[in-house]
């Protein structure tokens, strides 16, 4: 890659944490290279370095903790590393610009919008007071906000999340950047908002030119938008190519693991791959390859020597990769390819499965309380009228977008929240209703996994007790002993040793967090378990692992899982049936290959096809205009008209009945069966 | 499994036993009579109660961690070893007994002194007994006002005579400021053979810990190559030692700070005044943990009008301007005490008992705060996902509240007790300018500031009861504001300065 | 917001019940009025005629709360609660012990309190935040460590030396001001110059500590970092970013205490003889005037109410986020 077209040039750049023996070397020699107007991704799992990388090139690394302790950054002919801190403010909104995970913290909220983009206005390009106002409304327009005259003077918790990266977009685009970095951009986002936002970038890039530095752990938000990936692994880059090169033909054994690991329909009912182990502390050195302890196809060279940056040239593009595998004069050994092994049960479970739970129109209504007297005059209708039905050993995915109400369904479910209405129904009892003690005594057949594994243990309890507790409560194990033995059992069981119980949560990661929930789930014989977003907080490697345990525990005690979630390709791998909620109902519930092959409602339509895929043949994306509505006033008739390409007039008069359809699944649109 | 290892009680509970026997035996022994102050009891029930909670802590490795880290700061680690001889001091000074007094003829029994005695009076000796008529500078020989004599020709004159303690010793007046410079400078001496020794010890005990030779000990604490900073540690603790010595050595024949009005040893009044900022500052704390604890967690997690109730509670008793709530409990105690005068054996029960009476109002007024913090946090809490997790257990909610909301509030407990505890000994001395303090008899640093401000007036000036007070509360208050803050810093990361 | 003031106002009316029963309690009950009587005549004069005689010449020789003797509604209202406690709820304070009245007394020595209070609040918050803003510009420095050093060991000082210190130094031996004292009109500014700075000083060192606390939370937050990003200089960032959002805790901690400046400074008013309402109630605890100790324990809290209601409305000010409903 040479040429007059590189716009940023990267060489040999290091980022040092702290002092000493213990220091942390977050980025430890990165180099790549950004071409004017392409986009460049850096992808990577958390805490390899990427976000660091990214602030580095800023000079925007959190001082005074960290500084940068080598490196080039070569920009449009200046080493940016090279200028001062007031040259470098010069660059900084001006010729690169940045735009950052959390659009929610990262806007000042006592700032207008008006002011926080006129800032750069003004600090860069010089416009007067009026100028300013003009060109932001301009640029407010350009990244699709509805009434920028009006909106210029709000301030940012008016805003929606999706409206609030637009906001940040555009701040970014007032210095008129040749590069934008875009730090995780659409992560705090749901799909089909990140869809939204993905597609403005694209449109921006088009139209101005500019390259894109785009940071992301996202596999499919690079197959569909970039032109060139680097794959960073625990501060290095492990390889680096064209789009279609890696995605054709990755190298490197993590990035083909990594590939592996995304969970998607064609891996029903296999073992997905997992990279065994977890990303190695930054704070030690190495002496050979960083992945080798995690890798099937290392030998002990591997471990002994560093692998050097390797390229090699295919259909006149450079393929670079940091492997001894690829280093020239080097034997590698043959790897002895392992099939993913089958899961021990059959594709589909019967239909004439038990049914274990039955949920009927189930509603969690919030009062909203004001004036003098702090009267209720209105309601959050968090869950309204939901129906669900799980049967015995099977997945039921609960899918929707943040603030649909699928988690509050769950917990009401379990009545960790009271439901206002409505009946759950287990072994002929109405769960909802139920007294306090008779409740206590069930709740060891329901267990709920909750999404953060950092906030779902006690951080003083030792692990062993933190398993235990369930089984105290329920007076499952008459002693001690027999307690601690079945504690050790189920820390096997989830693939943890025995010694686990005796250290305390903050010890383990993230994945293995996890499984000692899962562990504790367990713990008291469930036979449903509600896993509320299990695996979004962890990595794509890590997520595999968890899904492989829940898929294995599930064929082997005969589980029913309700699997909340916002990920369709973990609903495509793990689920029997699925439910799609919006604004607080089901739209949409029916076996898994009905829905995805064919979905019927628009709303499942719009959100499947939101999802980046790791497949290149082209999707059509179904744009879906504005935001999720307020569950206080949800808008009358049906609650998608005001956002569905194909709305009819009836559709915001009367919400639709139910239509249940030959092949088992129920809808409700008026365009479905009327 | 682990081997099992000692529990974590046994050296606590030795220790506490041990003290305990011989708090209850030695007296017999030496022949005097105990004085079981309602202060004293407490006191030892909150050392015998750190003892059990550091035994406890010692064994819990996340909650030992920030306590390593505490104790790697040498600041904090400076601050520790002062505020340590303070507690020291305050401990002997809470030992209280009354002595026998000389058998006279045909007695049945022993009679004993009323005035009752503590360990550290035994120890202060001649401070507390060589008193003088009333005001004299430090290190004078004479009294501070002139006054007429009869001289021995039957004459008449005014003049300042010589003290009946402070340079008896010396004939000739010119050699003060010899005498002066030799006995400190033997002070000193002292003080530093007694750092090297301290030095010597503290390098074998550390040299089996590290596993080196004696030697090899004594240069790593003397490079500062070690993770506590024990040289730091030990230059703090010789600086006290050679002041200690010093000032021990001219204590015999002066009187370092000078006397008060009636002619007490100023350096007496300021050491004895220790307790009562000690007893201040835990007591009161102690008083008011419960309260705060119990009702702060209560009302957070059960909300509703549990939370209504102790919302109603706090802020009512916070609505109240602190000093005015003190004040008026202060009085209605006064009047109390004033009316019911056969409550009381002694003097110094009387006035332990007003100390204990201030702590319990200071407590009653102070534990809003700690309690609004802990509301706070237990709301917080309570969403947790573990919380919701044991609910779905069926786990009871005062199981919840001991199991997995006490502790994880305790480090906001231990960071508010640690700070409000020089706030504590400020306050006193405000509270007792004000006349809401502690009794008129109690020696405490703000009665010495009460009746010394006024001397501001005099000509000349009469600053040394001042000076000894502010002294020896500033070096209290800010070791406990350097320690306080090291704390903070190792339990509240949120709250973590970034250091150069 | 009317509502939401409107409400808040009812709620101060339990409260305040609270505080006068407390009171009522601590006054009345845990002490009787014959109690106080014997103590301020002291032991020698002590006679049940006299004792009578203090009680009648107060109002404390009514029943405490049920009037036996007395017909109709007179039966509740001939009683010391309702004369002394529910009084209060109309600023009926009274007499003191030397039959002065307390609302007069009151009302005269409100303007020397605010004169002092006022400067010392309004500069105090100035130099704090000067101190504070320089430090968080040093901050990771040894300007900081060592300046947050100084101000441990600032606020490690207590009141009482600032005050004795000052007047000593300054009016005494450079006998630049009067020592005590207070002149109406613009007389009284030479009186109120040293306490009011010696006033500022002794709060710098916890001021400048807590304040330097937020600045440094917020400059770890993720918009100071966009605003970074944005190419400002830190000097913009730290005052038009940090800073106006490090106003919300800044102001709604300060507003809360604007009310109590009514009540002025106890100790420096006491000090340099200002004659105030501090020193009005430090005389009055030690001349055990039950009487003003109980008039100001109670506007005391309503002033308190008074500052958590514009506390709350302050919000809604300098945060756009809070509406109050």
């Amino acid at each position: 890659m040479s040429g007059d077209d590189i716009l940023l040039r990267v060489r040999d750049l290091r980022v040092q944490f702290g002092q000493g023996p213990q220091a942390v070397r977050a980025v430890d020699g990165v180099d790549f290279a950004i071409r004017r107007g392409e986009t460049f991704a850096l992808l990577g799992e958390s805490g390899c370095g990427k976000s660091m990388s990214a602030l580095a090139l800023l000079q925007l690394v959190p001082r005074p903790a960290g500084r940068i302790t080598s490196g080039e950054v070569w920009f449009d002919g200046q080493d940016l590393l090279a200028l001062s801190e007031q040259q470098m403010r010069q660059v900084r909104g001006h010729r690169i610009s940045m735009i950052f995970q959390e659009p929610m913290t990262s806007l000042n909220p006592v700032m207008t919008v008006g002011e926080q983009i006129g800032e750069v206005l003004e600090q860069h390009l010089g416009l007067p007071r009026r100028a300013r106002r003009d060109r932001t409304i301009e640029l407010l327009t350009d990244v699709g906000i509805p009434a920028p005259a009006r909106r210029i003077d709000d301030y940012p918790h008016q805003l929606s999340g999706g409206m609030k990266q637009r906001v940040m977009i555009a701040m970014a685009l007032a210095g008129e950047p040749d590069l934008l970095i875009a730090d995780e951009p659409t992560t705090a986002l749901d799909v089909t908002i990140q869809a939204q936002v993905l597609e403005l970038l694209a449109k921006i890039q088009r139209d101005t030119g500019m390259a894109i530095l785009l940071i992301t752990h996202d596999l499919g938000i690079v197959a569909e938008t970039v032109d060139h990936v680097a794959v960073m692994y625990a501060g290095q880059i492990v390889e680096a190519a064209s789009r279609r090169e890696l995605f054709a033909s990755p190298l490197h054994p993590y990035t083909r693991k990594l590939f592996a690991a995304v969970p998607d329909r064609r891996k029903r009912g296999r073992k997905l791959e997992t990279i065994s182990g977890n990303v190695p502390p930054l704070n030690r050195r190495f002496t050979g390859c960083r992945f080798a302890e995690r890798c099937d196809e290392a030998w002990l060279r591997c471990r002994e020597q560093a692998p050097a940056w390797t390229e090699r040239e295919t259909d006149g593009e450079t393929h670079g990769v940091r492997c001894l595998r690829y280093q020239p004069g080097i034997e590698a050994p043959r790897v002895v390819s392992r099939p993913g092994s089958e899961t021990g049960s059959g594709e589909t479970k019967p239909a004439s499965a038990s049914t274990l739970l039955t949920v009927r129109d189930l509603k969690v209504h919030f009062p909203i309380r004001k004036g003098l007297f702090k009267r209720v005059v209105g309601h959050v209708y968090a869950v309204d009228g939901v129906d669900l039905q799980i049967a015995d050993g099977r997945t039921l995915a609960l899918v929707g977008e943040s603030g649909c109400g699928k988690t509050t369904a769950g917990k009401a479910i379990l009545r960790l929240i009271a439901p206002t209405a409505g009946e759950v129904i287990y072994d002929g009892q109405d769960l909802a209703r139920l007294p306090a003690d008779e409740l206590r005594r069930l709740r060891a057949r329901l267990q709920i996994i909750f999404q953060d594994p950092f906030a779902s243990m006690n951080p003083r309890m030792m692990v062993g007790n933190i398993v235990e507790e369930g089984m105290r409560a329920q007076g499952i194990g008459r002693t001690a002993e027999e307690r601690r033995q079945r504690v050790a059992q189920l820390l096997e069981q989830v693939g943890l040793p025995p010694e686990a119980a005796r250290r305390y949560p903050h010890e383990f990661s993230g994945g293995q967090r996890q499984r000692i929930c899962i562990a504790r789930a367990l713990a008291v014989e469930p036979r449903l378990i509600v896993c509320d977003e299990p695996t979004s907080a962890l990595d794509v490697s890590v997520q595999a692992q968890t899904l492989n345990l829940l898929k294995d525990l599930q064929d082997r005690f005969g589980l029913g899982y309700l699997f909340i979630t916002h990920n369709i390709s973990v609903v495509a791998y793990l689920a029997h049936d699925v439910a799609v909620m919006y604004l607080g109902r089901i739209v949409e519930q029916g076996p898994v290959d009905a829905i995805l092959d064919d979905p019927r409602h628009p709303y499942t339509r719009a959100l499947l096809s939101a999802v980046p895929s790791l497949d290149e043949n082209g999707r059509e994306i179904i744009r879906l205009e504005g935001e999720l509505p307020s569950p206080i006033n949800p808008p009358p008739g049906c609650h998608f008209h005001p956002r569905c390409p194909d709305a009819m007039p009836v559709c915001a008069e009367r919400y639709p009945d139910p239509v249940t359809l030959p092949d088992g699944r129920v809808v409700k649109c008026h365009l479905v069966g009327d | 499994m682990a081997k099992r290892s000692r529990p974590f009680w046994l050296w606590p509970a030795v220790t506490v036993l041990i003290l305990a026997l011989a708090w209850w035996q030695l007296p017999a022994q030496f022949g005097v009579r105990p004085v079981y102050l309602w202060t004293d009891r407490l006191i030892f029930l909150l050392l015998a109660g750190a003892l059990f909670l550091g035994g406890w802590i010692r064994r819990r490795e996340h909650l030992r961690q920030p306590w390593v880290e505490v104790f790697r700061q040498r600041r904090a680690m400076v601050a520790l070893v002062v505020l340590l001889a303070f507690v020291i001091t305050g401990l002997l000074d809470s030992v209280h007994y009354r002595k026998p007094l000389p058998m006279v003829d045909g007695q049945q029994g022993v009679q004993y002194s009323v005035e009752v005695v503590t360990l550290l009076d035994e120890l202060l000796g001649t401070l507390r007994e060589g008193t003088e008529k009333t005001y004299s500078a430090p290190f004078a020989m004479t009294q501070l006002a002139r006054e007429t004599v009869t001289l021995p020709d039957g004459t008449q004159s005014r003049i300042r005579p010589r003290l009946r303690h402070g340079g008896a010793h010396l004939t000739d007046p010119s050699q003060r400021g010899r005498d002066i410079l030799a006995s400190g400078l033997a002070g000193a001496a002292i003080g530093v053979g007694l750092t090297m020794l301290v030095w010597l010890l503290l390098g074998a005990i550390l040299s089996r810990r590290w596993q080196t030779s004696w030697r090899a000990a004594l240069t790593r604490i003397v490079h500062g190559r070690t993770e506590v900073p024990w040289r730091a540690i030990l230059v703090t603790a010789g600086s006290l030692l050679v002041l200690m010595a010093m000032t021990a050595l001219w204590s015999r024949h002066w009187h370092v700070f000078g006397t008060d009005k009636v002619g007490e040893d100023v350096l007496y009044l300021a050491i004895k005044s220790i307790r009562t900022g000690l007893v201040i500052g835990t007591l009161t704390t102690l008083v008011m943990l419960p309260f705060a604890i119990l009702l702060g967690i209560m009302a957070g997690y059960f909300r509703g009008w549990v939370d209504d109730i102790i919302q109603y509670l706090y802020t009512t008793l916070s609505s109240i301007p602190g000093v005015l709530l003190i004040a008026a409990a202060v009085l209605s105690i006064q009047v109390y005490i004033a009316n019911h005068p056969d409550l009381f054996e002694t003097a110094t029960d009387r006035a332990d008992l007003r100390l204990l009476a201030l702590c319990v109002i200071l407590g009653i007024t102070s534990w809003t705060n700690l309690c609004r913090l802990l509301r706070g946090e237990t709301f917080k809490l309570r969403e947790m996902d573990y919380i919701q997790a044991a609910t779905a257990f069926g786990v009871g909610h005062f199981t919840i509240l001991g199991r997995h909301v006490l502790p994880n509030v305790l480090h906001i407990v231990l960071i508010i007790v640690v700070l409000d505890f020089s706030g504590l000994v400020l306050a006193e001395a405000v509270l007792s300018y004000v006349g809401v303090g502690v009794d008129p008899s109690t020696i405490s640093w703000g009665n010495m500031i009460n009746g010394a401000r006024l001397e501001l007036a005099r000509e000349p000036v009469v600053w040394w009861s001042l000076a000894a007070a502010f002294v020896f509360m500033f070096a209290l208050v800010l070791s406990a504001n350097l320690f306080a803050d090291a704390v903070r810093d190792a339990f509240d990361p949120r709250l973590r300065e970034q250091s150069p | 917001m009317f509502a939401y003031i409107v409400r808040r106002v009812l709620y101060a009316i339990p409260i305040l019940i609270g505080v006068n029963l407390l009171t009522f309690t601590l006054f009345f009950v845990v002490n009787s009025p014959d109690d106080m009587a014997r103590m301020h005549l002291g032991v020698k004069r002590v006679t049940p005629e006299a004792i009578e005689k203090w009680k009648a010449e107060r109002g404390y020789d009514k029943p405490l709360l049920y009037n036996e003797r007395a017909e109709g509604l007179q039966r509740f209202t001939a009683t010391i609660f309702f004369e002394k406690s529910v009084s209060l709820f109309a600023f009926r304070f009274g007499r003191a012990d030397d039959g002065r009245d307390i609302a007069w007394d009151i009302r005269q020595r409100m303007w020397p309190s605010l004169a002092i209070a006022i400067p010392t609040f309004l500069l105090g918050i100035l130099v704090n935040i000067t101190f504070a803003m320089l430090l968080a510009f040093f901050r990771a420095t040894y300007i900081d460590v060592w300046g947050v050093v100084l101000c441990v060991i600032l606020m490690s000082i207590s009141t009482l030396f600032y005050i004795i210190g000052g007047q000593y130094m300054v009016g005494k031996l450079l006998h630049l001001v009067p020592i005590s004292g207070y002149d109406s009109g613009t007389n009284a500014f030479k009186f109120l110059v040293l306490p009011i700075v010696i006033g500022i000083i002794s709060g710098i060192g916890a001021g400048t500590r807590w304040y330097r606390t937020i600045f440094l939370e917020e400059i770890n937050k993720d918009y100071v970092r966009t605003a970074r990003a944005k190419g400002l200089s830190e000097l913009r960032v730290l005052f038009r970013h940090v800073l106006k959002n490090a106003m919300i805790p800044i102001l709604t901690g300060a507003v809360v205490i604007i009310p109590l400046l009514f009540m002025g400074s106890l100790l420096l008013e006491s000090f340099f003889g200002i004659p105030g309402l501090g020193s009005y109630t430090i005389d009055a605890i030690q001349a055990q005037d039950f009487a003003i100790v109980r008039a100001m324990v109670f506007l005391g809290s309503v002033l308190y109410i008074v500052g958590l209601v514009l506390t709350d409305i302050s919000y809604t000010l300098v945060d756009p986020r809070v509406r109050l409903e």
